[in-house]
């Protein structure tokens, strides 16, 4: 188990490495710099600045530059950002949009495997079509709908909740981008849950749960959802990833401090070291979750090992 | 069941039974699903509105009317009735005439005047000069001249949805974002369809080591962080739209070059496939005559699906501002300007976000009919 877990992460290490180089080549590729203003900086100023961010050297030096600090832990400091390192920007705002990540996928999973099971017990009655509709709705309307109306509604019209704003984590400030993000699961994973209980409720080993006089709601829990969450296990190794990385509209909509932003700003400004530092906690998030997801599989699924 | 017909008189008759085809037994389940069909009438209505409706809206979706920024969405004209009295006698009075008369009739504005000295007949200019006043005419004038009828035609707008920021009427600019959307939603599906096809009934059918190398490319494309290099087309081509959505369907041709790959190779173990290769039929030829028809099944389904896929990303994209520039306009757009706005506007975020909706939920419900039926499963 211990070692297939070294071998996976040693393994993670060359697509991790793939990812860096391309990300930094195709970066660099794209036309413009970070120091392009609407007014042309002073050739001299200029000068000093590449020469203070190494944007002199040729290339491939400073893309050796870049993994030599990288292997040390050092991301290098942001180019628009002045006088912070990605470090800092990425270790300020990664605590938030992790927050904010868990919580909407606590309350998705909680919620779409209520919904979900509801919904595959009484089949083809109205609770059925009531969720599927639902489920619907969330898949369909797109984020950047759902933030903003949200925020109008009970931020601005009804003015229970405050409209925007971090406050330092309160709960009041986290409703509402919480809800955001966690609608769209939540109604994925009640349409995954409704059709994988619907035949997980009809397979062998809940009839036999059945026949051995188990109590109804202990056959559902334990043996029936245990079958029924192994497309859910899959589907959220990469959700979670992108879920716990932070979401650029949410963070826009509700000015939170996250690092969703930092990545769309990063690429459009040319901030090459801050762009880079969200790729690889991405590809990173990426990684470890989709670990985790194998491991969940084998501890719910008695047919898969890993030795 | 009942779609399966035995027993038919003409089978009695020794005529022989007219097979129906998969085709046929797909529309025929398509049109018995009430929801799929209502949203194929309203994805038609969206088309239309695509298509016709910036051609046939009042307003172009560039006009600016500096006078009604931000005017609320109702159904009243403006100006209001009660607002162009006070506006004619505002451009009367530097005509230095005696007004006796103002009055408003529909489109028509009706001025007596009246002055002591011969009225010059180039008084009208006054009128003609505002905004909301055209066409201004003298239509009786007495004999000494000294009093005058004016009529002047009073323009009068409708702006159902309201305007934007600049003074643009919002429905105009609601039907063109239309129109962007679905544009963009068939060239980047086009796109993803003609390389996904090709590439996955290459793959699929040459096998082998052409095979698993082919396959190695999709999955490495499949692993970049898709928002980053969205961001990176826009980057590399300007903000061309045409362009970048050509690049978007080149990304989003992995699911379709997998689906038609996995079809491909069990359709090419299939008794008509041999039957094919024996009579000498060319690879390229059983390929297309054979196996991509096969294919088009779940092609189908997936491609109906894509649609909404890439138009919600081109609204995304846009609501970062990464889309279409001004004047055009997207629904993305429209949609983070009424975020923006929403405190002083809020019809400015509601409508073009009922429209986004609305027309991703008709994608949506049509795709998942013709998923149930085309799926030969559960025939």
């Amino acid at each position: 188990m211990l070692g297939y877990v070294l071998r996976r992460l040693l393994g993670a290490i060359p697509t991790l490495f793939l990812i860096i180089t391309l990300s930094f080549f195709l970066m660099r590729v794209a036309p413009g710099g970070p120091f392009d203003r609407e007014r042309a900086l002073e050739a001299k100023v200029l000068e000093n600045l590449n020469r203070v961010f190494h944007l002199d050297r040729p290339l491939w030096e400073q893309y050796l530059y870049y993994l030599g600090n990288l292997a040390q832990g050092d991301l290098g400091p942001s180019f628009i950002y002045r006088d912070f390192s990605v470090q800092q920007l990425l270790g300020s705002g990664l605590p938030v949009s992790i927050q904010l990540g868990a919580t909407a996928l606590l309350l998705a999973l909680l919620l779409g495997a209520l919904l979900g099971t509801i919904a595959a017990l009484r089949q083809n009655s109205w609770i059925d079509y009531g969720v599927t509709a639902v489920a619907t709705f969330g898949i369909t309307v797109p984020n950047f709908v759902v933030a903003p109306l949200l925020s109008l509604v009970f931020g601005v019209w009804l003015s229970l909740l405050p409209a925007g704003g971090w406050g330092n984590g309160g709960p009041a400030n986290m409703l509402l981008p919480v809800i955001t993000l966690a609608l769209p699961q939540v109604a994925v994973i009640a349409r995954l849950i409704r059709g994988s209980m619907i035949e997980a409720l009809r397979s062998d080993h809940v009839r036999t749960a059945r026949a051995y006089g188990l109590p109804a709601r202990m056959v559902v829990i334990v043996h029936a959802m245990r079958a029924a969450c192994l497309p859910v296990v899959s589907y959220l190794g990469p959700a979670a990833a992108a879920l716990l990385t932070g979401s650029v509209v949410v963070e826009t909509i509700f000015g939170l401090p996250g690092i969703g932003r930092y990545f769309v700003q990063g690429a459009l400004n040319r901030d090459y070291t801050l762009v880079m530092g969200t790729v690889i906690i991405i590809a990173v998030f990426v990684v470890v979750f989709n670990l985790i997801v194998d491991l969940l599989y084998a501890a719910l699924d008695p047919r898969v090992r890993y030795d | 069941m009942t779609d399966v017909a035995t027993n038919t008189p003409e089978l009695a008759a020794g005529v022989p039974a007219k097979g129906r085809s998969l085709w046929a037994t797909a529309l025929g389940r398509l049109r018995r699903n009430k929801a799929a069909m209502a949203s194929l009438f309203i994805l038609v209505l969206y088309v239309l509105a695509g298509i016709f409706g910036p051609m046939i809206s009042p307003h172009h979706y560039a006009t600016v009317y500096p006078e009604y920024v931000r005017v609320p969405a109702s159904l009243e004209a403006y100006p209001r009735e009660d607002e162009v009295v006070p506006q004619a006698e505002s451009v009367l009075a530097r005509t230095r005439l005696d007004i006796n008369a103002i009055e408003v009739e529909g489109t028509t504005l009706r001025v007596e005047a009246s002055s002591e000295r011969e009225i010059d007949t180039r008084v009208t200019r006054y009128l003609d000069r505002s905004n909301i006043f055209s066409n201004a005419r003298i239509t009786e004038k007495s004999a000494d001249g000294r009093s005058v009828v004016m009529e002047a035609d009073v323009e009068r707008l409708r702006f159902i949805f309201g305007t934007d920021g600049n003074g643009r009427d919002l429905l105009a600019r609601i039907l063109i974002s239309i129109r962007i959307s679905l544009m963009i939603g068939a060239l980047a599906t086009g796109v993803a369809l003609v390389i996904g096809v090709a590439w996955g009934a290459a793959a699929g059918f040459l096998g082998g080591r052409v095979d698993n190398v082919m396959m190695r490319v999709v999955d490495i494309l499949y692993a970049l962080p898709f928002t980053f290099f969205a961001i990176l087309l826009v980057v590399f081509f300007g903000r061309n739209v045409v362009l970048m959505f050509i690049a978007v369907g080149a990304v989003e041709w992995l699911d379709m070059a997998r689906i038609v790959r996995g079809q491909t190779i069990s359709l090419s173990r299939r008794e008509f496939v041999q039957a094919a290769e024996a009579l000498g039929v060319s690879p390229g030829g059983i390929l297309r005559r054979h196996i991509i028809p096969n294919t088009l099944g779940p092609v189908i389904i997936y491609m109906t699906l894509l649609i909404p896929k890439v138009i919600l990303l081109e609204s995304f994209l846009s609501f970062l501002g990464l889309g279409v520039q001004e004047p055009l306009t997207s629904l993305g757009v429209l949609i983070s300007e009424g975020a923006r706005n929403m405190r002083s506007a809020p019809y400015m975020l509601l409508y073009p976000s009922i429209a986004l909706t609305g027309l991703l939920f008709t994608l949506n419900f049509l795709g998942d009919g013709l998923r149930d039926a085309l799926d030969p499963k559960d025939r």
